[in-house]
């Protein structure tokens, strides 16, 4: 048994353990400044990366007034003031949420943001709007007022029709709170992070049309308004 | 142009893929998201406080016996003749039909029935004897009771064709023509007196037990009959007036989902009643078969970066230009 053995730093090392492995694993992969970068490329320099953040943030709003409804209930809101509130705050930062989201999607679909091993990032931003969708609806169904009688009696007739009706019964309140406070939005919260943790493991892609500088011995901007192949 | 800056799109696919070795700049995730949250919440509370969020009160039975209560009469009628929609729906409420298919496919029927609605008993029977009725209405659900099933599917069927005869009594219980309808008219009285009062909403929603929270037998009656349609319709809640993303009132909905509401928009899929043919077939199964293209949207949408021509537009279309103008003009671009 050693006494104060000091950890050993970085993924300069040899590990022992399962958790020694996973330790190394996570460093080599991504190391704290490739997770919380102090630079990034030049080319990051335009408003549409902001909406992948402001996805983010929407969602943590969204997800802070929902925890706060949860706790009053799902009723609180037809019959208190604050409850009514927070229910405004959840409702907004849903719909921005979603606004934000389309927006970056379309945005990362017209930079071709898939290149250079990025494919899985894109699918799981695929899989965050889908899952998304989801929580948006299971929210709209436990609203307890006419959308939610509405929404669940005309959405009932599509799940019945795919064969999941009878599992997963969106005109039973009970169950869709279920759904809603927990494994969807825990679904949501671990693809965004994998979302952002690959985002972050391969780097922001670089320009559709972007001269690799590594061989570019070549072209000096001022002589080359665009190199052509 | 130079020759030396050629790359193979192979060569190309190797540099995205690479760490940038080309210029930085100062970043601060931190302060980004420290903005972000700040201008995010402070639009959030400003809608918030300036338009607050939808809320329209449920639809009752009190407010559909007072409002409407010939068609409340005429549903329990439907529902006791079986020929209400959650009478014949089939699975998972019940066996009276296959439901939808997409081709030989009856995805409806693979989970059984596990939600089971008897429509007579349950909406109207059951409710009716949850209380002290009427003597008329005691004697009805008495005389119904005793009664086989052809013989309560005699009275129910006639009585439910004379009502909705449009050249007679069209939906009035008043002008129905006299003949042996049993206890119906008594049954269906009793259940719109029953809701007049309060006590149906209280019966159906319990259903009878302390603690409840599946709404399915009740929403679905709720939808046999012509109320909670109407009231839809009026706040352009159909599906075939993109119904799925809107919400009542003058609210933005749910617009993400516009992928999937423009399907039902289509022609194919909103056949007239009296259409035949392979436009009835797509507009009788268009729940499901929607959403089979959608799946199909799905992993196409997933697969993008792998499929010719949908990877290929955003280099044909350079929107991307508008994004990295700084970069381009500042480095110079290159055609792969």
């Amino acid at each position: 048994m050693s006494h104060g053995t000091q950890a050993p730093a970085g993924a300069d090392f040899e590990p022992t353990t399962w958790t020694g492995a996973a330790r190394r694993k996570w460093m080599r992969t991504l190391p704290p400044e490739k997770l919380l970068p102090e630079t990034q490329p030049s080319y990051v320099a335009s408003w549409i990366y902001v909406f992948g953040m402001l996805t983010l943030v929407a969602m943590i709003i969204a997800i802070a007034s929902g925890v706060v409804l949860t706790l009053g209930g799902v009723q609180w809101f037809h019959e208190s003031s604050v409850g009514k509130f927070m229910n405004s705050l959840h409702y907004w930062s849903v719909q921005l949420f979603f606004l934000f989201m389309v927006v970056h999607l379309w945005g990362k679909y017209w930079m071709a943001a898939w290149r250079g091993k990025r494919a899985l990032t894109w699918a799981t931003g695929v899989l965050a709007f889908l899952t998304a969708v989801g929580v948006g609806f299971t929210g709209y169904v436990i609203t307890t007022n006419f959308n939610a009688q509405w929404i669940a009696f005309e959405a009932k007739d599509v799940m019945n029709a795919i064969g999941v009706g009878s599992v997963f019964n969106v005109t039973n309140l009970g169950q869709m709170v279920t759904f809603h406070v927990a494994p969807l939005p825990i679904a949501l919260v671990v693809i965004v992070g994998m979302h952002v943790l690959l985002v972050r493991k391969r780097g922001v892609v670089p320009p559709l049309e972007a001269i690799d500088p590594d061989a570019a011995t070549v072209v000096a901007p001022a002589e080359s308004a665009e190199v052509a192949s | 142009m130079s020759s030396k800056s050629r790359q193979s799109r192979k060569e190309r696919e190797a540099f995205f893929s690479r760490p940038w070795s080309g210029p930085n700049r100062h970043y601060d995730i931190f302060k980004e998201g420290g903005i972000a949250l700040l201008v995010v919440t402070v639009l959030v509370v400003a809608l918030s406080a300036l338009f607050s969020s939808p809320d329209d009160p449920a639809l009752t039975f009190k407010g559909w016996a007072q409002n409407d209560g010939n068609t409340l009469y005429a549903t329990a009628v439907a529902e006791l003749a079986g020929t209400s929609d959650s009478a014949g729906y089939g699975p998972p409420y019940n066996s009276n039909s296959d439901g939808v298919s997409l081709g030989p496919l009856f995805l409806q029927k693979w989970g059984g029935v596990t939600h089971p609605i008897d429509a007579a008993n349950d909406f109207v029977i059951t409710p009716l004897s949850s209380q002290v009725e009427p003597n008329d209405v005691s004697a009805a659900i008495k005389q119904w009771n005793a009664a086989t099933p052809d013989q309560q599917a005699k009275w129910a069927g006639d009585y439910d064709t004379a009502l909705n005869d449009q050249a007679g009594a069209a939906g009035d219980p008043t002008k129905v023509p006299a003949g042996d309808y049993g206890p119906v008219p008594d049954l269906a009285k009793g259940v719109v007196a029953m809701a007049s009062t309060g006590a149906y909403d209280n019966a159906m929603t319990g259903q009878g037990q302390f603690f409840q929270t599946d709404q399915t037998k009740q929403l679905l009656l709720m939808g046999d009959g012509a109320y909670l349609d109407d009231a839809a319709t009026a706040d352009n809640l159909q599906g075939n007036t993109w119904g799925m993303m809107n919400e009542a009132g003058s609210w933005p909905g749910q617009q993400w989902l516009a992928f999937a509401s423009v399907w039902y928009q289509l022609p194919a899929f909103n056949a007239p009643d009296d259409a035949t043919g392979i436009t009835r077939t797509l507009t009788d199964n268009a729940d499901v078969i929607i959403a089979a293209i959608l799946v199909l949207l799905l992993v196409t949408f997933l697969f993008t970066p792998y499929i010719p021509v949908l990877r290929d537009l955003p280099r044909w279309i350079p929107l991307h230009r508008l994004v990295w103008k700084d970069y381009y003009t500042k480095h110079g671009r290159q055609t792969t």
